[in-house]
């Protein structure tokens, strides 16, 4: 056997992409799945915790700072493990995609309220000026005035890091949940060949990379906004 | 008919950053259609004044009456205040994510509640007022200084405010441009409209202004008719101020 027909062999093998097929393509709709409702979740929690924080209420402030440091500073395979295996012993029981929803959302939720505080603290203050001058009040000076400014120019970090977190999603495979990865590797413990796993590879590259486009032209579209 | 009575009133408005005085106590009466022109060095609360008489800035003790009613107690009704005076500011402070129709109709619609065709309707009015409507469509980076503050002017008077507060609203233009937003403030103040307007543009004010104030160290100095001022200061340090700025 040449060094080609061994590469197939180990990378590519037809016979088990045949019969490998039907798991991978439902990991990648469980991927979809997670991941859709991680971003959703995450964007939405983020933003309420940035726009909670905008009131600066101290208490609140205290509580949003710790959460949001505590879920960047650690890694959130810890987190996965800890609530998967822990929670059990007080009496709940999630199940593993709940697990992993839970935990990437909050960590997503975590860097998007950084990602739009920052943004809201860095418009100009005579944004304020002028819509309190002409009579609108908090509420409105910030959705209509200081969110939509905000929300601009957090949209090139917020892509690329809400790209990173949904990738997190390979981290069911720990836990159980059916998601891509898991299903690479079970196939591969099951066939003794790397072909799934070359598949799994395939299927996140067919998954992410126009989300990766769709980000660097987000970041290009909106790049020139922060003169 | 009112007319003695003053459309905006201070009295014994106070104002402290720290241990910094910014406002010493400043007793001040406006009277409908008056144009008051404030003077000053930099640091002499210009600037915390303007801001005070639309709650802008809090101030620490005074009154603020409009139309004799006090407007300076917590409960008041702060958004009413600012509808009722309009502010124009010296950075422009244009929204950069809405057209200047936008920028004209957002307290419209917010504040007055018009729909957004009747918004559209007072904004374009408003516009059609500084000379811009045919730049209702264009956003604050297509346009000029000169027309982004005149922008600035057009949001204040959509709201059909009673004073119009202007913080050095041409300083930061360059010389050409400052003409346009001249001419247009005179229209205003043929129209009859009450302006508050802090400037270096001493020239306008000899020609506009019904009565300049000078200002130092959070209080006024000295204040009178500008031929008076400009011509016959009584008080040295306005002398002073007015020959090192050349007028
Ligand atoms: N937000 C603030 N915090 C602390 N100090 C302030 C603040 N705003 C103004 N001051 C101080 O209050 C004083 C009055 O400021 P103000 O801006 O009213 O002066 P001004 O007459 O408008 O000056 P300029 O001609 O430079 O605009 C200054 O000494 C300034 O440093
Ligand atoms: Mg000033």
């Amino acid at each position: 056997m040449d060094g080609g027909a061994a590469f197939v062999d180990a990378f590519f093998k037809p016979a088990l992409i045949a019969r490998y097929a039907p798991e991978i393509v439902s990991g990648v709709g469980q991927t979809i799945l997670i991941a859709s409702t991680i971003v959703l979740t995450g964007l939405v929690l983020g933003v309420t915790l940035a726009l909670i924080r905008s009131l600066r209420l101290p208490i609140a402030t205290v509580m949003i700072v710790i959460f949001a440091d505590v879920l960047r500073a650690v890694p959130p395979l810890v987190f996965v493990l800890l609530v998967y295996f822990g929670l059990p012993n007080v009496g709940v029981t999630l199940s593993a995609f709940a697990v992993l929803w839970l935990v990437l959302s909050l960590v997503l939720a975590a860097f998007v309220e950084e990602i739009v505080w920052a943004g809201i603290t860095s418009v100009a203050k005579g944004q304020w000026d002028a819509a309190r001058s002409t009579g609108l009040n908090f509420a409105t000076t910030l959705r209509d005035v200081i969110l939509p400014q905000a929300l601009r120019l957090s949209i090139p970090p917020l892509t690329s890091r809400t790209i990173a977190i949904t990738k997190n999603t390979a981290l069911g495979s720990v836990i159980g949940v059916p998601e891509i990865l898991n299903q690479a590797t079970s196939a591969v413990s099951f066939s003794g060949n790397a072909t799934p796993l070359m598949m799994g590879a395939i299927a996140y590259v067919v998954l992410f990379l126009p989300v990766v486009i769709f980000g660097r032209w987000v970041e290009t579209r909106f790049a020139w906004r922060r003169a | 008919m009112t007319t003695d009575q003053p459309i905006l009133e201070v009295r014994g408005l106070q104002k402290q950053y720290g241990r910094h005085v910014a406002l010493a106590g400043i007793d001040l009466k406006i009277a409908a259609g008056e144009l008051v022109f404030v003077i000053g060095p930099s640091g002499s609360g210009k600037s915390t004044l303007l801001r005070c008489l639309n709650r802008l800035e809090e101030p620490d003790h005074g009154q603020i009456l409009f139309e004799g009613q006090d407007m300076s107690g917590k409960k008041n009704d702060l958004n009413l205040l600012r509808q009722r005076v309009g502010m124009v500011f010296q950075a422009f402070n244009l929204y950069p994510h809405l057209t200047a129709l936008g920028n004209v109709t957002l307290a419209v619609r917010k504040v007055l509640r018009k729909s957004r065709e009747a918004a559209d309707a007072i904004g374009l009015a408003a516009l059609r007022q500084v000379g811009l409507v045919e730049k209702a469509g264009s956003y604050p980076n297509e346009l000029s200084g000169g027309q982004q503050q005149r922008v600035g002017i057009a949001r204040a008077l959509a709201l059909e405010p009673k004073v119009v507060l202007f913080d050095e609203p041409t300083s930061a233009l360059d010389p050409e441009l400052v003409r346009s937003v001249l001419e247009v403030m005179r229209d205003l103040k043929r129209a009859g409209m009450t302006m508050v307007v802090v400037s270096h543009e001493m020239k306008f004010a000899r020609e506009a202004a019904d009565r300049v104030i000078f200002m130092a160290e959070g209080a006024i100095v000295e204040q009178g008719p500008p031929e008076e001022i400009f011509s016959h200061a009584r008080e040295p340090r306005t002398r002073a101020f007015l020959s090192q700025v050349g007028a």
